[in-house]
């Protein structure tokens, strides 16, 4: 669907050669909600303009639905971005017009007919919710609001992509909610490949399949959400994934577990169905040991519970291998953590 | 004191003088000026369509006409009026000069309005594949139409002041009418009357215009 090889990208400012991108190449499959996280400069805002070529890479290819853009002319290249929908952070709604017009623009753009705009724009207005809002014009909507009109808009002339640049990001927990809610809906409604672009890794949770994470213009790490989420590798992951699953056992608690020799702590990791088994219990039954559960967490990814635990076990030094062997025979990824 | 050698006649004369000198010179000169603007923000670097040769020829020349003081353009371009209004004494003999004046002027001030609006806006009309024309007719224009119209306030109300010194080449008009009779021959009534005219002038488009301004931005 959207596919990026090898992309550099340049900017020169002030007479000084920034590099944006450095070799990044991803794939979004169709039907893919892909998240794309980094923190501020790592390029991501220049990923997504690639897209829809609002930028033009220095190096390397934008192919969409298998096409290079490279090779398109100017008019087959807004041809092309009409099956490109965005949304921004700030919206960017005219201000000057009624949220009837603005929804409207991009089939005017197309000089469709007044029936055809009156009808699709109706039928946008519901799907987002705005009915009520036709004739307002966007000063007087809530952010939330203006984010829908700017969704139904990026819809009106039904793309097959929808290209959300920190679509959230000035929008409050709540509203952020509805919003990714809505674009889920978009997703499996509409069957619209979605790619979005964030520093919020709640966002990354709630509604993407894969993840890309950026940092300095190049992707670090990348995968299905569950995957990335569960073990990440890289520390810039590590820390974006622990603003959401929180998993380190606090320094203090560290230090009155070193004063006592002959523990030893493990990390538990369990995703799907063995989060629901009485893993904990078994092993006390089983072992000669004691267990002590310092920490504990249970997140929902993709439909997918993902629980962390750290288990601190106390006993023999083979009983506990013996025991960390029962666990692992359970289906639990299990780590032990150097105190 | 209130001697004076004018007539109620000549005074609505010279009303009517400045209100077409003004009106047809801000006709012309907004027909000039607005897309001297538009082309100006559209060939700009980082532009729509960036254009280094149209931006780096016009701009300069924009500046050179806007440095000379009217007087001294309404006498410099005098070849130039005869040539295309066959005279250089009179009301149209005026306007030539006047139009050449305040059409870079409209152009400058259109520009500044042109550039409030918010780069977020093209971002969204380039997504969306509009043309150049689209961006201009359905994106730049309508969200800056209440600073345009400010704009034309403003150039009319130099537009104003302008034609006081159109009386140079016989254009006529009230500040004509103030110069000759109220400083020139010490007529003190005239004085006052011409100017109270032009305070009320101005003050009457500065506040229709801010009137329109804010229906068109619905403050």
């Amino acid at each position: 669907m959207i596919e990026l090889r090898d992309i550099y990208k340049t900017f020169e400012r002030k007479g000084q050669s920034i590099e944006a991108l450095r070799g990044v190449s991803l794939h979004v499959d169709k039907g893919d909600i892909y998240g794309v996280i980094g923190y501020s400069g790592a390029g991501k805002s220049t990923l997504i303009r690639l897209v829809n070529y609002l930028e033009r890479p220095t190096g390397g290819e934008v192919l969409v639905e298998g096409e290079p853009l490279a090779e398109y002319n100017p008019a087959q290249l807004r041809a092309a971005k009409k099956k490109i929908g965005m949304i921004f952070q700030h919206f960017n709604l005219l201000e000057s017009k009624t949220v009837f017009d603005n929804i409207a623009i991009p089939l005017v753009l197309l000089k469709r007919s007044k029936k055809e705009i009156q009808d699709r724009v109706t039928e946008l207005l519901k799907f987002t919710g705005l009915e009520d809002k036709a004739k307002s014009y966007p000063k007087e909507l809530s952010g939330g609001q203006k984010q829908r009109v700017g969704i139904a808009r990026a819809l009106a002339t039904n793309p097959s992509i929808l290209l959300c640049d920190e679509a959230t990001s000035a929008l409050d927990p709540q509203t952020t909610k509805s919003i990714l809610e809505l674009l889920k809906k978009i997703n499996k409604e509409y069957n619209i490949t979605i790619m979005i672009i964030t520093h919020e890794m709640a966002v990354i949770q709630q509604i993407c399949n894969k993840v890309a994470v950026m940092e300095q213009g190049e992707i670090i790490e990348q995968g299905k959400v569950l995957d990335v989420f569960g073990s990440p590798h890289h520390p810039t992951t590590q820390s974006f994934v622990q603003t959401v699953i929180h998993n380190s056992v606090p320094q203090s608690v560290l230090n009155t577990l070193k004063a006592e020799p002959g523990r030893r702590l493990f990390r538990l990791k369990f995703v799907g169905g063995t989060a629901s088994e009485p893993i904990i219990n078994s092993l006390i039954r089983r072992f000669e040991i004691n267990a002590n559960i310092l920490f504990a967490n249970m997140t929902e990814i993709q439909q997918t519970t993902l629980g962390t635990m750290i288990l601190q076990l106390n006993g023999e030094h083979t009983v506990i291998d013996q025991a960390a062997a029962f666990i692992v025979s359970q289906g639990v990824e299990i780590q032990e953590v150097e105190v | 004191m209130l001697d004076t050698v004018i007539t109620s006649e000549q005074l609505f004369q010279a009303l009517r003088e400045t209100v077409v000198m003004v009106g047809v010179s801000l006709f012309f000169g907004a027909l000039l000026g607005i897309p001297i603007g538009i082309i100006l923000v559209i060939t700009r670097p980082g532009g729509v369509l960036p254009n280094r040769i149209i931006y780096s020829v016009l701009n300069p020349i924009i500046n050179i006409v806007r440095s000379l003081p009217f007087i001294i353009l309404l006498v410099a371009i005098i070849p130039f009026t005869r040539l295309l209004v066959h005279t250089s004494i009179g009301t149209s003999a005026a306007i030539v000069p006047l139009v050449v004046y305040i059409a870079p002027y409209i152009g400058r001030l259109v520009e500044n309005s042109l550039l409030e609006v918010s780069p977020g806006i093209l971002e969204a009309a380039e997504a969306m594949g509009a043309t150049t024309f689209q961006v201009i007719w359905h994106f730049l224009l309508p969200e800056a139409f209440g600073s345009l119209i400010l704009t034309m306030t403003t150039a009319m109300i130099g537009l104003v002041g302008a034609t006081a010194m159109a009386g140079t080449v016989g254009g006529g008009g009230i500040g004509d009418l103030a110069i000759s009779y109220g400083y020139q021959r010490f007529d003190t009534f005239v004085m006052i009357v011409t100017v109270a005219i032009l305070i009320i002038f101005v003050q009457g488009i500065q506040s229709a215009g801010n009137r329109l301004a804010r229906k068109a931005r619905r403050d």
